[in-house]
């Protein structure tokens, strides 16, 4: 067995009491936790009458994250049918839209959140409204990160624009910043004037940091030179164009000279006289310590290593990312502060070790989502082929089935996971299979929206369940019809008996049919089964009977017997509705139809004559058949004298 | 596709009902009710599309739903009808029929009247799956097979009809003020004739067939005689009661369930259609003859197959005999309303140019600018 990673964190389940002994039950995505009485002799006393529920994932139950679920559920599926065969030039930009997609949607919910949580007046709630913007705000961080390094995978040039665009998207308060100042009497002589511009440099945002310096300028017309000489430094600084015609060695030599040139300002002391400008200075030069002076502008270390490579290595290549990036982190913390979960994350990102960012992340967060999209949208990008699992199919299918489970045990979403275990090719049906049946089953709409989902997958097993189900809820509200409509839609043959036996006690019983509307109409469902069938020719018989078309009510009652469609112990009733046709004036029956009712009849009083039939029954009873069966014979002697005199008969 | 708006709402919403305007002031309307279902716990909600507090230029642009307020709701809402412009009544998974009243002045909802057991077993519930209402009249129809008529403005049932069907109605619509027409689990349309004292409806159509259930009906609102029904294989049919048997005209509307048919109520060449498949159809007839199109195939039905895989947004003629067959004059055309969308379109309702949907994917969508 593998070793565990991290030690499992304890949940405190408050209302046990100390001292007692626990059992729990696995539930779906939960824990039913209970108090025993586990003594070592005979268990007596009082326990405690709760039962707890421990519940995994806790996520899925705010309703602001539910959007994230609906709309990434909508990206996930688009993702899954783009086409395989396009050339994967151009699948690449594609995959960086949906992953801004996704990107653009956890931004969506992380500002909702944000407002939900300074508007709401429960402090608590406040708290955790603010604890899952701080997971989003990282989950956001890392995703974007990948993007640019394993999803658009930009080469050396290019790459430092994407990670400044990266900081900059990050580490926005400088505006918030920056807007205070501007908006105050005298800018320039706001306190943290000089904390913008300086931010804005770090960032690389030079016109900004410009435009900010020209406020400075103009007020002390006397160091106007060494402001000027600044903004030249600033404005000529080369940022390499991915789009046009200049070569990364072109650059390169370009921004050598720019970098000789601010080193040579440095040298003659041209800012000596303002420590502002020096300090700026020195920052251009990507000089370390300076850099690390302002910790507190910079704030985290990967904005330190991105600030240290556009002033030191702007033509990083992403091979040589890791060492500066590992280098930066010892730089940046101290080495008392241990590196926290998230540094570790994005030094493994800068290290392109995709397996050891989608495990960090996977202990690090609460919720399944962010691992199984990112990593889904990876394998699309084929990065993850060569990494195999000792259990289960592939990472992927691995991640997606347990978020897809997790979203099953919610009483809502789990329509969204059916698209997940969709495109689990391995696995995926079987849980879908196991879950299905699982879902309750409040009212039809729901049941057959259920319904419609196994039935487009051809889980036929599956299908006969649900209709059971629901038939059985039928039946024990006594609604026949709606009982039978069921097992039909489930071809449950055994299930259509039993409803048809049920039909024709009640018309034993009442002597009237219901649910008439259902019956009449059968079609071809009635041969579902051969007890339905006799059940909708027995309803045959008694509309024609009712519409006086005897001679065919007749044929169809014999056939019904000689057939063997009605079953035995329902041919005394059958032999009983004879009687009245036997009876008309007219001859109905023939007498050849007389000799095989004749012959029911004996097979029938053999059968009931033997020893075992007669023990438990009344007296009264046997008399009322025995009368049953003399009348009986009489009117067929009757009828079959009739039928002879007439058939004999030539017409004249 | 630019004018619609997707809105997500943290709900799967059941059904979404646009608040009646007065005709005569040619209004757009303005506001929604929409009700959820399979929540732990249901809403009825009322929506603005308007522009309330004027903060619609910081977020989010002209239109996008705002919420006014919500009220909790007992059960799944299967059904959900405007009574008047302040009053709307909702059917409940748990058999209950509840009626609202919205203040739009304070933006509340209360309750004015429910009947707890409207429908029930004897000791189980039974659901209301669907109700219809002309004021002060409700009827309502359910899971047990009953039709119960109720008046706003009385405690308890006025008419019970037991027994009305052995399987469950699915949906109820008016034909005259005194005629109901339901549709049921096997098929089949009844027609009720509600002054009459006996408990058999007046006349019953049906598919011939395989008999596939039926889950919507809407009525022509200008030719009461006909009416368009869709079922679970996700056909449309349209039906002249005053023919009977077996519907007009079939069409290949959807690949699964469809859940509401609408007829646009000012403009019924116009029709719509939603579906557990993930989409909403816009139904137009160019029809420039007297008769309406649909009526124009005559007795003998055919089965009209446009394809429901549609790219979305592509409008594509439906040229087949029997509509332009012999005249050459009618036509119908489809449209997808929705971008591509992978989770079941509930409900829909439309007024004037106005369209509002909404879906498992817990999404409502408004469209303003409906070519009407």
């Amino acid at each position: 067995m593998e070793e565990v990673d991290v030690e499992p964190t304890i949940t405190n389940i408050p209302a046990l009491r100390r001292g007692k002994h626990m059992g729990f039950a696995w539930g779906q995505g939960n824990i039913f936790v209970y108090e025993t009485l586990f003594k070592a002799t005979g268990a007596t006393g009082s326990g405690s009458p709760f039962i707890h529920e421990v519940r995994k994932d806790e996520d899925i139950y705010s309703p602001i994250l539910r959007k994230l679920f609906n709309e990434s559920h909508h990206i996930f599926v688009g993702l899954q049918t783009i086409r395989e065969d396009l050339p994967s030039k151009n699948k690449k930009p594609q995959f960086v839209s949906i992953s801004k997609n996704y990107r653009s949607v956890i931004r969506a919910c992380m500002e909702e959140l944000q407002q939900v949580a300074v508007s709401t007046k429960n402090a608590e709630m406040s708290v955790q409204y603010g604890n899952q913007v701080s997971i989003l705000l990282a989950i956001e961080l890392i995703w974007n990160l990948c993007e640019v390094l394993f999803i658009d995978a930009a080469p050396a040039g290019s790459l430092l624009l994407h990670l400044l665009d990266w900081v900059r998207l990050h580490k926005a308060d400088v505006d918030e910043k920056a807007r205070d100042v501007l908006q105050s009497d005298s800018p320039a002589e706001h306190r943290d004037y000089w904390d913008v511009v300086v931010s804005y440099v770090l960032q690389g945002r030079l016109d900004e940091a410009r435009q900010m310096l020209g406020k400075k300028a103009t007020l002390t017309p006397a160091a106007n030179n060494i402001y000027k000489m600044m903004d030249n430094l600033l404005s000529k600084m080369p940022f390499y164009n991915p789009g046009g015609t200049q070569t990364l060695t072109e650059f390169d030599v370009k921004w050598r000279h720019w970098h000789e040139e601010v080193d040579r300002c440095l040298q003659d002391n041209s800012f000596a006289s303002n420590q502002h400008l020096e300090v700026i200075c020195k920052i251009l030069l990507g000089d370390e310590d300076t850099l690390l002076e302002h910790k507190d502008l910079l704030g985290t270390w990967y904005h330190f290593l991105v600030s240290r490579l556009l002033f030191c290595h702007p033509t990083v290549k992403p091979t040589e990312l890791h060492y500066y990036a590992q280098s930066c982190m010892t730089m940046f913390l101290d080495s008392r502060s241990a590196p926290e979960p998230l540094d570790s994350i994005l030094l493994a990102a800068f290290e392109f070790d995709i397996h050891q960012v989608i495990k960090d992340c996977s202990i690090a967060l609460n919720n399944w989502w962010f691992v199984a999209h990112l990593t889904d949208l990876l394998d699309h990008c084929k990065l993850l082929q060569s990494h195999n699992l000792h259990f289960g199919s592939n990472l992927r299918e691995f991640l997606l089935l347990e978020y897809a489970s997790g979203l099953f045990t919610h009483h809502s979403l789990w329509q969204l996971a059916v698209d997940y275990f969709d495109h689990c090719l391995e696995f995926g049906r079987v849980y879908l299979e196991l879950q299905i049946e699982r879902v309750p089953l409040d009212t039809e709409r729901k049941a057959l929206k259920v319904l419609r989902i196994c039935e487009q997958r051809q889980m036929s097993e599956q299908v006969r369940s649900i209709c059971k189900i629901m038939a059985m809820r039928a039946l024990r509200n006594n609604r026949l019809g709606s009982a039978l409509s069921w097992s039909i839609r489930a071809k449950d043959a055994a299930f259509a008996t039993l409803i048809s036996e049920r039909f024709l006690q009640d018309y034993c019983a009442k002597g009237t049919f219901s649910d008439l509307d259902l019956i009449d109409n059968l079609g071809p469902a009635m041969l579902l089964s051969d007890r339905l069938t006799f059940l909708g020719k027995y309803r045959e018989f008694h509309k024609l009977y009712g519409e006086k078309r005897f001679k065919e009510a007749a044929k169809l009652l014999l056939s019904l017997m000689t057939a063997k469609i009605a079953p035995r112990s329902f041919w005394m009733t059958l032999l009983t509705d004879a009687l009245p046709l036997l009876e008309q004036k007219e001859v109905i029956f023939s007498a050849d139809q007389t000799y095989e009712l004749m012959f029911c009849l004996e097979e029938l009083t053999s059968s009931l004559n033997t020893p075992s039939s007669d023990s438990d029954k009344s007296m009264q009873e046997e008399d009322v058949e025995l009368t049953k069966v003399e009348l009986l014979r009489l009117a067929l002697s009757r009828n079959l004298a009739m039928a002879i005199v007439k058939e004999g008969t030539v017409e004249t | 596709m630019e004018s619609i708006n997707a809105k997500y709402v943290s709900q799967k919403i059941s059904k979404t009902r646009w608040c009646p305007v007065s005709y005569s002031s040619l209004q757009q309307p303005e506001v929604f009710a929409t009700g959820s279902w399979d929540n732990e716990d249901n809403k009825v909600s009322i929506w603005s599309i308007g522009n309330h507090n004027n903060s619609g230029l910081e977020d989010g642009f002209e239109g996008d739903p705002q919420i006014l307020c919500e009220h909790k709701h007992g059960g799944d809402v299967l059904d959900l009808q405007f009574l008047d412009q302040e009053r709307m009544v909702s059917a409940s998974s748990t058999g209950a029929v509840t009626i609202f009243r919205y203040h739009p002045n304070t933006h509340t909802i209360s309750v004015l009247q429910h009947w707890a057991r409207a429908h029930s077993y004897p000791c189980d519930n039974a659901p209301c799956t669907a109700l219809v209402c002309s004021s002060p009249e409700i009827v309502t129809v359910g899971e047990d097979g009953r039709i119960v008529v109720f008046r706003a403005d009385q405690e308890g049932a006025v008419r019970v009809i037991e027994n009305a069907d052995s399987s469950t109605i699915h949906a109820v619509t008016y034909l005259k003020t005194t005629e109901v027409l339901t549709v049921n689990s096997i098929g089949q349309l009844k027609l009720w004739d509600l002054r009459q004292q006996s408990s058999s409806p007046s006349q019953i159509l049906s598919l011939s067939g395989d008999r596939a259930p039926l889950h919507c009906v809407d009525r022509h609102p200008n030719q009461q005689h006909i009416v368009a029904t869709g079922g679970q294989d996700g056909m449309l049919c349209v039906w002249d009661v005053r023919q009977g048997g077996t519907p007009i005209s079939l069409m290949e509307a959807h690949s699964a369930e469809m859940w509401e048919v609408r007829f646009h109520p000012t403009n019924p060449d116009h029709l719509f259609t939603c579906s557990e498949d993930g989409s909403l159809l816009h139904w137009e007839t160019a029809s420039h003859s007297e008769m309406p199109s649909f009526l124009q195939g005559g007795r003998n039905s055919s089965v009209i197959s446009h394809g429901a895989l549609t790219p979305a947004g592509g409008n594509r003629p439906l040229s087949s005999a029997w509509l332009c067959g012999d005249s050459g004059k009618g036509c119908l055309e489809t449209t997808h309303m929705l971008p591509s969308q992978t989770m079941s379109v509930n409900s829909l309702d439309i007024i004037g140019q106005c369209l509002v949907c909404g879906t498992d994917g817990e999404a409502i969508f408004v469209n303003r600018h409906v070519p009407v």
